[in-house]
């Protein structure tokens, strides 16, 4: 039982590791939009973080203006477009499916139909070969021949 | 067709090898980030001026109607190679007679005047932008960034970081001659 508490305890600092004291809302349903907002929205300055876990100058900026725009009565939707619109596709972490990012988007499932229909090839043209090295009649009288000479051959 | 098949794991060799070949290529810049201001209008922002310096401040409206395009810098003062890039920046107003606009970002009026007193004030107007909500209505990412905004208030130009060193002003240079800011230069 201690050792759970401790655990959960030190966990708790890491889910609010980048998001300072005077960041947070007061109202607590405000706040947890806003923390699913910031997971959508990529820190421009370290890239591979999200501005909820980053602690980049832009980032806490970005935060606090995700809040901003909330309090103002913004839906998560426009929250989202207000940064898209200034930082670009760059900045959600689901980038939008357009024609820039089709190759991302659609790469996946084309590599995958690729490598099925490699390997469906493969296994129909192994299946073929295996029938056709199927001896013929003569053939077959042939090595029976040879083993009947084999085994008169040797006591 | 069998044979055919032998080609695949060359096929894939080649495709790997391109792929690491362009992320080997020095000229990649993995953190470019493309702006999505290019070519579209100058966001909405005003600022105020610099407490304590002369230069008057400017917003969206001071970028609209001028007769020739206007070079934005974002700088601080706490910002090293801001201080780099200074001189570059002076010498594209003194000797090229650029325009030169300044966003203040995010610094202390006092450092910003003392900076500027040490360095020299190549700006012809300098906002302050003390909260960094202007960076972020100019989609920055960090300082320095400098624009080059069109005489009709449309962005042109991005350089992300210090416009320093020979490839990065002739990179410049040559984003000014194509926004009709400077004469093409002959093997300048």
């Amino acid at each position: 039982m201690k050792l759970l508490a401790t655990i959960i305890l030190l966990l708790i600092p890491m889910s609010v590791f980048a998001v300072e004291p005077d960041e947070i809302l007061q109202d607590p349903m405000l706040e947890q939009r806003a923390r699913e907002i910031s997971k959508e929205l990529r820190c421009v300055v370290c890239q591979n973080q999200d501005i909820d876990s980053s602690n980049a100058g832009v980032a806490r900026d970005l935060r606090i203006l995700v809040r901003e725009r909330l309090v103002a009565g913004d839906t998560d939707e426009e929250v989202i477009s207000y940064i898209h619109a200034r930082y670009g596709d760059y900045v959600l972490m689901r980038p939008p499916f357009n024609a820039t990012t089709a190759a991302l988007w659609l790469a996946p499932f084309i590599l995958a139909a690729v490598s099925l229909l490699i390997g469906w090839w493969v296994l129909s043209t192994s299946r073929k070969r295996r029938t056709s090295v199927r001896l013929s009649a003569k053939e077959e009288a042939e090595v029976a021949r040879y083993i009947e000479a084999k085994k008169a051959g040797e006591p | 067709m069998v044979r055919a098949l032998a080609a695949i794991p060359f096929l894939i060799a080649v495709i790997f090898g391109g792929f690491f070949l362009w992320g080997l290529d020095p000229d990649r810049d993995p953190n470019d980030i493309p702006s999505v201001l290019i070519s579209q209008a100058v966001p909405y922002f005003a600022l105020a001026q610099v407490e304590g310096l002369q230069t008057a401040s400017f917003g969206r409206d001071d970028l609209m109607g001028n007769p020739s395009p206007v070079i934005v810098n974002v700088f601080a003062s706490w910002c090293v190679p801001c201080r780099a890039e200074h001189a570059v920046l002076t010498d594209l107003v003194e000797s090229d007679g650029q325009r030169l606009f300044g966003i203040n970002y995010k610094d202390k009026p006092e450092d910003a005047t003392r900076w500027l007193a040490e360095l020299g004030n190549p700006y012809e107007r300098i906002g302050a932008d003390s909260t960094g909500r202007a960076g972020i209505e100019w989609g920055i990412s960090g300082v320095p960034e400098t624009f080059i905004v069109g005489p009709d208030g449309t962005v042109l130009y991005r350089f992300v970081g210090p416009v320093v060193g020979n490839d990065a002003v002739a990179d410049f240079r040559q984003a000014l001659v194509q926004a009709g800011a400077l004469e093409n230069e002959a093997g300048g």
